[in-house]
């Protein structure tokens, strides 16, 4: 599935949530389980520093597709990481670098990524679509 | 007969419903719930007097102060010297000379570390501050510690968030040139006993400043009952506009220090050669200031001047003592800041969980608490902690919200396990 394709099913997902409550049950259900990045690559190198909470993020090549694993200290950052994940991980480079990540704002967690919030996931963003580029640049 | 009522009167006086009138913020909604407002001490909500005393400044009566000479202008310098006055009557200080606006708590403690540490710290010199600051009474000193090779000396903590006056008499020694202390920890509530630390500072000849930031929003803080030197504090803690706030400095202290920023105001004489200082308070007031905040300030301490402190303060009391002991029956809720003296602020973890968890579950509530380290972070490493939730209290707040918070902590951490 394409990245667009991904995040319309998440969309579609989080339509039948009736309030709130369901909504974030789910994101801390996808948080718990988030499958784990290897231990190696939660050190200083791989920190994404937030004022609030800590994320951690690992990408390896495949190819012309990126690998992404990552972690948080915080669980409904940990679920919004899972959907991340979920939409961007092992696809093409390129369109990783273009991706605009519109599901994020559709299901109402944009107030996750304002700079204020200051969780580490903003610059995870830009982190994951970085490694896109750079990948994409050295074909 | 007279002294019944009187004290009957005292405790049934705080009519926290009258209160919250006199803040409309307090009638919106958060998610579209009823706004639980429970971070007064990042800042605190503004009574209608001071958003009305803003607008009909700038509606009516503003023009830039001290330079014009058409009435308008004379009228705004009137307004921002008589605001000067009622700071000096609001703290007790002794001429109004001795009270500087600045733009907040922040601005007063650089303002003090620069002009302090450019007249008197020699390499092998210290300044003492404690393990419980803020972020805003470490940096600054930290920066003029390594311009001048002075030392920064920190006085530690006990487990509950508490200094020992016995270790403060131990870490001072002739190099120690300024203490400077939080009076109230933003942090912990802790409330420090400064008038103990001034009393054995001055023996020795030490300056004390108080950070007051959490201070005035709480209760009388008489600058001649603590003796302090120098105080901070910002206006939007307690109830004022921001970007206003207050250096209050013994006279003799601020005719000493030299100006910190350069500029119109605060001058008598310029040429290209040199410069001669304007008088005090105007030598540390550099540039057109803050007109409208000092305004602001002035309604709100006017405010706050109309409400019993004693009502206020037994108020807050409870609010503190229910907090306390309704989140300690939740399974895992550890407090983080046990002083004696504590102030109407809870700050708490949950084993287990991240601060933030709970902060954005709460937030779906319609409940405003902070979480992460407060701009505290090497307290936050004593506790071995990153950060905690925490609830802080004001005059407004009802026991109706500290259930909600109860019930909403109670809800996150089910959600969350
Ligand atoms: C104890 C303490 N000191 C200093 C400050 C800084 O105040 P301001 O940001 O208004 O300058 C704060 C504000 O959070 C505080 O709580």
């Amino acid at each position: 599935m394409s990245i667009d394709e991904i995040q319309n099913e998440i969309v579609d997902e989080f339509a039948f949530f009736d309030d709130w409550t369901e909504k974030y049950e789910y994101i801390i259900d996808l948080g718990k389980n988030l499958p784990l990045i290897d231990e190696q690559y939660k050190d200083e190198d791989h920190l994404i520093r937030g004022c609030q909470s800590k994320v951690w993020l690992h990408a390896e090549r495949q190819d012309q597709q990126v690998h992404f694993t990552a972690d948080s200290d915080a669980m409904i950052t940990r679920g919004i990481i899972a959907m991340l994940i979920r939409v961007l991980n092992d696809q093409p480079a390129s369109d990783i670098a273009s991706s605009d990540l519109f599901f994020i704002e559709k299901i109402g967690l944009r107030d996750h990524l304002s700079q204020t919030r200051s969780n580490g996931l903003t610059n995870m963003i830009k982190q994951m679509k970085m490694y896109g580029l750079a990948i994409e640049a050295s074909k | 007969m007279a002294e019944l009522v009187k004290t009957m009167k005292n405790e049934v006086a705080w009519d926290v419903q009258k209160i919250r009138a006199d803040f409309p913020i307090l009638r919106t909604e958060m998610h579209g719930k009823p706004l639980v407002f429970l971070d007064s001490a990042a800042s605190s909500q503004k009574p209608q007097v001071v958003i009305d005393a803003l607008s009909n400044y700038y509606a009516t009566q503003h023009a830039n102060v001290h330079r014009g000479v058409y009435e308008l202008s004379a009228a705004a310098t009137d307004k921002f010297e008589e605001a000067r006055s009622t700071v000096q009557r609001f703290i007790n200080a002794e001429h109004d000379h001795e009270v500087v606006f600045v733009r907040g708590t922040t601005e007063a403690i650089n303002l003090v570390a620069h002009s302090f540490g450019r007249k008197y710290l020699q390499p092998g010199d210290e300044v003492m501050i404690t393990a419980m600051e803020h972020h805003s009474n470490i940096v600054p000193w930290q920066l003029v510690c390594q311009m001048y090779g002075a030392k920064l000396v920190v006085i530690p903590i006990n487990e509950a968030g508490e200094i020992n006056l016995e270790t403060v008499k131990e870490l001072m020694n002739d190099r120690t040139k300024l203490i400077s202390i939080v009076h109230i920890s933003n942090a912990l509530g802790t409330i420090n006993p400064i008038r103990d630390i001034v009393d054995m500072a001055h023996q020795a000849d030490i300056p004390v400043l108080a950070d007051g930031a959490q201070a005035t929003a709480h209760g009388k803080v008489d600058v001649r009952d603590l003796d302090v030197d120098f105080l901070a504090f910002s206006g939007h803690k307690m109830f004022g506009p921001t970007g206003i706030g207050i250096l209050y400095g013994k006279e003799k202290w601020l005719e000493e220090l030299p100006p910190y920023q350069g500029g119109g105001e605060m001058i008598r004489k310029v040429t290209f050669e040199e410069t001669t200082y304007n008088e005090l308070p105007f030598k540390f007031e550099a540039g057109t200031p803050n007109i409208a905040g000092s305004i602001g300030l002035k309604a709100a301490i006017d405010y706050l001047d109309n409400i019993s402190v004693e009502g206020m303060q037994s108020h807050e009391e409870k609010l503190l003592e229910s907090a306390t002991t309704q989140l300690l029956e939740i399974p895992g809720v550890k407090i983080i800041g046990t002083a004696e003296e504590k102030a109407s602020l809870v700050s708490f973890v949950v084993e287990g969980i991240h601060p933030y968890d709970i902060g954005t579950l709460l937030d779906h509530q319609g409940i405003a608490v902070r979480t992460g380290h407060h701009c505290a972070e090497p307290l936050m490493d004593i506790f071995g902690i990153t950060g905690t939730i925490r609830a802080s209290f004001a005059l407004y707040n009802t026991l109706e919200e500290i259930d909600k918070l109860v019930a909403g902590v109670q809800k996150a951490v089910k959600m969350l396990s």
